[in-house]
């Protein structure tokens, strides 16, 4: 039998995918033992989870290879976000789109902070910052 | 009556006795005080905004090439300039795309480089690649030009946006059912978040609405120099409606804004990439409010819960169209609370305005006024906007 392994990951749903019973099919399909660390999921509207897996490598990666052709976005928690303090001019546009409140405003001061034990590395401050001051590291 | 002149005001900045603070401390001295009082004691009221401002721009002088050039096409860091003008003068617009972007043709795009960006690196000290080329005249017979160049280098360099400062503006959120990238950052499907753009109670025209003292050649904080309204800036809208306090509940007054590059410090003039949507410039202007009577310092006592904003669907069926996309009427204590509650559903707000910095800027200009070094002007012409003044109120 080979060693167990556990990896952490993001799944992010689109409103159309966002009704698959995927925790089961990684359960049955593929023998992992699930662990829903978080979760956003809503009927008909987009939404997350973030998955803690165990089970033997190659099933894994035949999971993560299922997930993401059913279209899911799929990221694993290996990599972290980095936020720039010097170069965030604090406008807040992070702040409505990360779904965890890992990036927030302070009140009443409306400064931005960031605590990166909240983060699950969706990405979305990536994309939401305009003077790019969050970075994806690994 | 309190009453005071352009040339009172001066007199007491230059001997270091103005009486000066900020259009966050005046809120509280008045609700103290009362604004009869606080207009005897108080001299100017500093106000700041830091956004994005898409309508700016720089006019550049490269000194004269040997052999002369009248450079026809012009790039920095391959940002296209225009060079619709004399010789070695060019403007570069701030959402102005470097050549080869590939845009929103793998959408959304990301839109990494822009005019924006390069006005941000020359204030910044860094240096940028000027490459231009001519047809050649008997007068500027150089055909091709490539040198690297520094703000310093450059014989003369200004801003001059013809659009910023907006009074107020549209309130943002999306109804459709799919994700849209704008001007207004990222708007989530079925209102899943609601963007606003405003430094509210802080922000220079919310605090002198009816441009009373605002107009032709107005002294200004401009990206971290001195600068100086110019002209009513382009879609300056005076008549927009108004609430109860006088404050236009649309974009209504806007400014076109002139100022010294070279006296700029980037922290306050910024490059930005909005995903999906381009490149742009986030400006810090900051605009003192003289304290003539006891009108104007009722002006900017305004608060955060009496400024409202319209909220727009942003969504594919609402402001794309061109037709009517309000939804609702939010004001900026709620919008700054982190929620708002819009037909039974909260909904999370993010500001794409910074408020910390426009803070930063009001205190600054306060610091020069304070220190002697910075007096106001008196307004060569007011703003078209005046005339509409009514005691009243509403309309």
């Amino acid at each position: 039998m080979t060693e167990q392994v556990t990896k952490n990951i993001f799944v992010g749903f689109s409103a159309d995918l966002v009704e698959q019973p995927v925790v089961y099919h990684l359960a049955k399909d593929y023998q992992l033992i699930p662990n829903i660390m978080k979760a956003s999921v809503s009927p008909d509207k987009q939404g997350y989870l973030v998955l803690s897996l165990t089970g033997d490598p190659q099933d894994l990666e035949r999971a993560l290879a299922y997930l993401r052709e059913l279209g899911l976005t799929v990221n694993l928690l290996t990599e972290h976000v980095t936020w720039d303090l010097v170069s965030c001019t604090q406008c807040g546009a992070c702040t409505a789109v990360c779904p965890t409140g890992a990036l927030a405003l302070r009140r009443p001061e409306m400064t931005v902070s960031f605590d990166g034990d909240q983060c699950i590395v969706c990405q979305m401050c990536i994309l939401a910052c305009p003077v790019k001051a969050v970075h994806l590291d690994f | 009556m309190v009453k005071r002149t352009y040339e009172e005001i001066n007199a007491k900045i230059k001997a270091g006795q103005a009486v000066v603070v900020n259009a966050e401390e005046v809120i509280g001295i008045v609700k103290d005080i009362g604004v009869k009082a606080a207009a005897e004691k108080i001299d100017v009221v500093t106000t700041g905004t830091f956004g994005i401002m898409c309508s700016s721009g720089a006019f550049l002088n490269f000194w004269h090439t040997k052999p002369k050039m009248k450079m026809t096409r012009v790039y920095l860091d391959d940002v296209p300039a225009y060079g619709g003008l004399a010789a070695v003068d060019c403007y570069l617009g701030a959402t102005e795309l470097a050549v080869g972007d590939p845009a929103n043709s793998h959408y959304p795009g990301h839109f990494r480089h822009g005019g924006g960006h390069v006005i941000e690196a020359l204030i910044a000290g860094k240096a940028v690649r000027l490459t231009a080329d001519a047809y050649g005249t008997d007068c500027y017979p150089l055909r091709k030009y490539e040198q690297t160049i520094t703000l310093a280098e450059l014989r003369q360099a200004f801003i001059f946006s013809p659009r910023n400062c907006y009074q107020n503006y549209n309130v943002a959120v999306n109804l459709c059912d799919h994700t849209v990238y704008t001007y207004m950052g990222i708007l989530k499907p079925r209102g899943g978040n609601i963007h606003y753009s405003s430094a509210g109670q802080l922000s220079p025209l919310l605090n002198d609405p009816y441009f009373r003292t605002v107009g032709l050649g107005t002294h200004l904080f401009l990206g971290g120099g001195e600068g100086f309204v110019a002209w009513p800036g382009t879609q300056h809208s005076p008549s927009d409606p108004r609430n109860s306090h006088g404050i236009p509940i649309g974009g209504a007054g806007t400014l076109a804004v002139i100022g010294d590059m070279k006296q700029m410090d980037s922290r306050f003039v910024r490059g930005v990439s909005l995903t999906g949507y381009g490149v742009s410039l986030q400006m810090g202007i900051g605009v003192p409010i003289p304290i003539l009577d006891e009108e104007t310092m009722g002006f900017c006592a305004v608060a955060d819960a009496e400024i409202e904003a319209p909220l727009c669907d942003y969504g594919e069926n609402g402001y794309p169209t061109g037709e009517p996309c309000v939804v609702g009427r939010v004001n900026y204590a709620e919008l700054k609370s982190g929620e708002v509650e819009w037909q039974g559903q909260k909904i999370r707000t993010a500001p794409l305005s910074s408020y910390s910095k426009a803070l930063e800027i009001a205190e600054i200009l306060k610091a020069w006024i304070q220190a002697g070094k910075f007096e106001l002007t008196q307004p060569a012409r007011l703003l078209p906007g005046d005339e509409h003044y009514d005691r009243g109120g509403c309309c």
